[in-house]
């Protein structure tokens, strides 16, 4: 393992989280088998108070979740030149077969936190609380998929082993651990086309969805597809465009100051996107219980807006990256 | 917009009620942002350390070879200059000269090294701000040691070295080439090592292995990984040194702990009354937490300004002993400043981040407080 | 207006000191009225006010507010209710110190977050009606007990609350100031709020103010 600040405070952050939601289990498992919001007793009212700390505990480990996913990303960034073939954070996640599966969890547990919280603001918003053992269900699922992005975390840093110099002969035998450090991405023609084919698809299915008032999971599976297809597209064309180098895929450099951390602009948006459709596509089922009724659609229908705008400004961006960039990848020929 | 109402209330309240408990506000401050200003010391002074050793290093040949004798260092013989210049992809090959040399006088280890341009006149070095420090000497003054063989011999020192890359030239001592062999009693047609120029980045590693293959005894050593172990192992210091403070901030997060749950009665009595007129158990829990945002950001901005001033114009007094190089000679400069997100973002989580955990239960403790409460007293 | 119906209150439910300080509690609070109850200590006048007033919830029975069954409502909600509706006068004024008393005004319209600029004239007008306006900056811990209950009404009514609900609202009042509160009451009655005060001052349960006395006993409702 490398010893260094940022891996401590990655672990640390990991870990309280962990354990945080994991000290949740219990009260969640006394709310599926003792909730009953008709009674006036005190123990009643106790677990009542007691969703507000979970809520709290929830928003907080998004939160830090949010700032982890950061930081996790910057340090694989600047780990790069402490592994022999690294250029930038891809090459870091590459070190060791943890990288990339830590990271992807920690994404996961992002959504699933957001969704979360959605479906805690819709099930306090009605008096009966009709969504409590779904939440608290839900949260058990949750619970240890944190312990796992963390464990893949642990299993991630543990395995990084630094190429430093030998004492005998310097150089060579790094060698060995060398990195193909390069995501190779598709050509830029089709990928440009299934980018921008998958986000209309996703605006086009939002549209028809706001107009019917159905189809909301759709929506969502589509804004789950149209997430995976963009960053399918900020490696293989975007970020060429965005470096003006032919060859350049990382889909993290973006975020670094070099770039005007356009990064930024491109991840907020769609990451917001794709966590308000996922948002939309789990409220929507509610609809059926009596006391969402009204409130269910009418939340769907604010996240598909939501969603629908952000993707809209993901593209927009995308779209002003590609037209100012000095770089041509695409001639008169090409299939766009 | 009410929502923004709202949240500008609740930090009017919670400011007026932090003003209104000054001493246990400005207790939690300092302390708090003691906490912080020891480790931004900590990280400003390495990563501003490795920085200027980055610096340094991109002037540096790209690879270095020497030459090893049963496991050891050796002297180079002159023929290897000519033999590694023909490899293709090198530029050029220089033989260097440097040593170190204990002096009694002061119990330090300079460093001996002739320079590749303009060495100083026969008789004559130039030396390294440590060494004047050290021995109370300036330019012009007669500097003696025990050479090769025990002869007593003098230098006149032609000038001290500028203060401006003091790390690596604290304890550092120029000659020229003769009186440097004469000095060590190195023959001539040897060096200490050699520094070999490779005109294109993506040859070095080719031109390292093509010297291995070919003079067996060399031992090539990359700029890069220099540059890689330089990394590890300043990161590893600050990283040994943050844990040591651990204790520090487990300490840190109790206080914060015990601050939040051990409400005093009359601030106790507030949340209930705050409860009775109509307050939610969420609004609690927000104004609380705008209270610790608010005691964080000015603890992290106190101490983080207070560290930055302590490493960059104080010369990082408090921590220099112990993150600095091994030599007894301690560089006395100034670091330029640098400001890093990533050391930020990470300050964060060793402080705001536990702050912020180890608050949340208390928060949530103080905010349930039953709204009749006050109607039963 | 309010109906209760069969509500006991229990507290330390399931302990060795369980205690029902409401024990079947059937009563109408009619809108628009005074209602006064009257009793020793510990006969559960308090703890009946706090249910009215949607401060806790009934361990058992029936509550309706406005025809709406409140009894089984989260905090949340409860809360939510309370603010619009009820305004409370503590026995003990239970007022923020360090704070002035137009900030002391406005803190229960915090949470919902209205203009600034408006809420402070409101506050300000409120404490105009009650001629406290030379007072509003001074700290809360300076004023006398009579201006300090007033602030405490104005309090209370700064949301427009259609209940006023006052515990033993005379107990630490000499007899002038007390008849100043009534006239306050009074007037208050005048404007359409619906008001519900406990107290065991004759001068309170005997006055014309007192439309109707209800006598309580180990809490339950003694005619």
């Amino acid at each position: 393992m490398i010893f260094q600040p940022a891996i401590i405070a990655l672990l640390l952050a990991s870990a309280t989280g962990a354990l945080l939601l994991a000290a949740c289990a219990p009260y969640a498992v006394r709310v599926l088998q003792r909730w009953d919001l008709a009674s006036g007793s005190e123990y009643q009212l106790r677990l009542e108070r007691r969703t507000y700390l979970v809520s709290t505990i929830v928003a907080f480990v998004l939160a830090a979740q949010v700032l982890a996913l950061l930081l996790f990303v910057f340090n694989a960034d600047r780990m790069a030149v402490m592994f022999v073939g690294a250029m930038c954070a891809v090459g870091t996640l590459n070190a060791n077969g943890f990288g990339f599966p830590a990271l992807l969890a920690q994404i996961a547990v992002f959504f699933l936190a957001c969704t979360w919280l959605i479906l805690n603001h819709l099930d306090t918003s009605a008096e009966d609380y009709p969504l409590v053992r779904v939440k608290y269900r839900f949260l058990l699922a949750i619970a240890p998929l944190l312990a796992v992005a963390a464990w893949l975390q642990l299993r991630y840093f543990l395995g990084l082993k630094a190429d430093v110099i030998t004492s005998c002969c310097g150089s060579l035998f790094s060698e060995g651990s060398a990195i193909a450090g390069d995501l190779a991405g598709f050509p830029p023609g089709p990928a440009m086309l299934a980018f921008y084919g998958a986000l209309t698809a996703t605006l086009a299915v939002g549209a028809a969805c706001l107009k019917t008032g159905r189809g909301t999971p759709a929506y969502a599976a589509a804004s789950v597809l149209a997430f995976a297809v963009s960053l399918a597209g900020i490696v293989s064309f975007l970020s060429l465009y965005a470096y003006e180098h032919p060859h350049h895929h990382c889909p993290f450099c973006l975020l670094k100051p070099e770039y005007g951390h356009q990064g930024y602009a491109l991840y907020l948006p769609l990451f917001g996107a794709a966590a308000a459709g996922l948002g939309a596509g789990a409220v929507a089922p509610f609809a059926r219980v009596a006391s969402l009724a009204q409130r269910a659609p009418a939340l769907s229908r604010r996240l598909v807006t939501v969603s629908m705008v952000l993707f809209v400004a993901f593209a927009a961006i995308a779209s002003l990256i590609i037209l100012r960039s000095n770089l041509v990848l695409l001639d008169g020929n090409s299939p766009l | 917009m009410a929502w923004f109402a709202r949240q500008k209330y609740l930090i009017d309240y919670t400011v007026a009620s932090l003003l209104r408990r000054k001493s246990r506000t400005l207790g939690l401050l300092a302390v708090y942002a003691l906490v912080i200003f020891l480790l931004a010391s900590v990280m400003l002074f390495t990563h501003a350390v490795r920085r200027e050793a980055a610096l340094l290093l991109a002037d540096a040949p790209e690879v270095v070879v020497q030459r090893m004798v049963a496991g050891r260092h050796d002297l180079v013989p002159g023929d290897y200059l000519e033999r590694m210049g023909r490899i293709r992809g090198v530029q050029s090959t220089e033989g260097r000269l440097w040593g170190y040399y204990f002096d009694p006088v002061v119990q330090a280890n300079y460093t001996f090294l002739v320079p590749r341009e303009a060495p100083p006149a026969a008789g004559h070095a130039v030396i390294g701000e440590g060494i004047a420090r050290a021995r109370g000497i300036a330019a012009g003054d007669v500097l003696a040691f025990r050479g090769y063989g025990g002869k007593p011999v003098s230098f006149r020192i032609e000038r001290v070295l500028s203060p401006a890359s003091e790390i690596v030239s604290s304890d550092l001592l120029l000659l020229n080439e003769a009186d440097f062999r004469a000095f060590f009693g190195i023959p001539a047609g040897k060096y200490t090592d050699i520094a070999l120029r490779v005109a294109n980045p993506q040859e070095v590693r080719k031109v390292a292995q093509k010297i291995a293959d070919e003079i067996p005894d060399a031992r090539p050593i990359l700029r890069e990984e220099i540059l890689r172990t330089y990394e590890s192992i300043f990161s590893w210091r600050e990283g040994v040194v943050l844990v040591l403070m651990a204790g520090a901030i487990l300490a840190f997060a109790i206080l914060a702990w015990e601050k939040a749950a051990g409400l005093s009665a009359e601030e106790k009595r507030e949340i209930g009354v705050l409860k009775a007129i109509g307050w939610e158990t969420g609004d609690v829990i927000r104004m609380k937490a705008w209270e610790g945002a608010l005691v964080s950001l000015s603890a992290f901005l106190l101490g983080y300004a207070l560290a930055y001033l302590h490493t960059f114009r104080f010369d990082a007094a408090l921590l220099a002993p112990v993150l600095k190089g091994w030599a007894v000679l301690y560089p006395h400069y100034r670091l330029a400043p640098v400001v890093d997100a990533l050391q930020v973002a990470t300050l964060f989580f060793f402080t705001v981040f536990p702050y912020a955990a180890a608050t949340i239960v208390p928060i949530w403790r103080t905010a349930v407080t039953d709204p009749d409460s006050v109607m039963r007293s | 207006m309010i109906e209760l119906a069969a509500v006991r209150k229990a507290f330390n439910q399931g302990r060795e000191n369980e205690y029902w300080a409401l024990n079947g509690i059937d009563l109408t609070i009619p809108a628009n009225r005074v209602t006064v109850l009257r009793g020793p200590s510990g006969s559960g006048k308090t703890t009946l006010l706090t249910v009215v007033g949607c401060l806790a919830r009934p361990t058992a029975g029936r509550v309706r507010l406005g025809g709406k069954d409140i009894s089984g409502m989260p905090e949340r909600f409860l809360t939510e209710i309370r603010r619009r509706t009820f305004g409370f006068v503590f026995q003990q004024y239970n007022l923020i110190r360090g704070l002035s008393a137009v900030e002391n005004v406005m803190l229960p319209a915090y949470p919902l977050g209205p203009p600034h600029r408006a809420l402070r004239d409101k506050a300000e007008g409120l404490l105009e009606t009650l001629r406290l306006s030379h007072r509003r900056d001074s700290r809360v811990e300076w004023l006398s007990g009579g201006e300090q209950q007033r602030v405490a009404i104005a309090r209370a009514l700064i949301n427009d609350p259609q209940v006023l609900i006052a515990d033993e609202p005379t107990a630490n009042l000499d007899t002038a100031l007390s008849r100043e509160f009534l006239g306050i009451l009074e007037s208050l009655r005048e404007s359409g709020k619906t008001l519900l005060i406990t107290s065991h001052d004759p001068l309170v349960t005997e006055s014309s103010l007192a439309e109707r006395v209800v006598n309580m006993r180990d809490g339950r409702i003694v005619k």
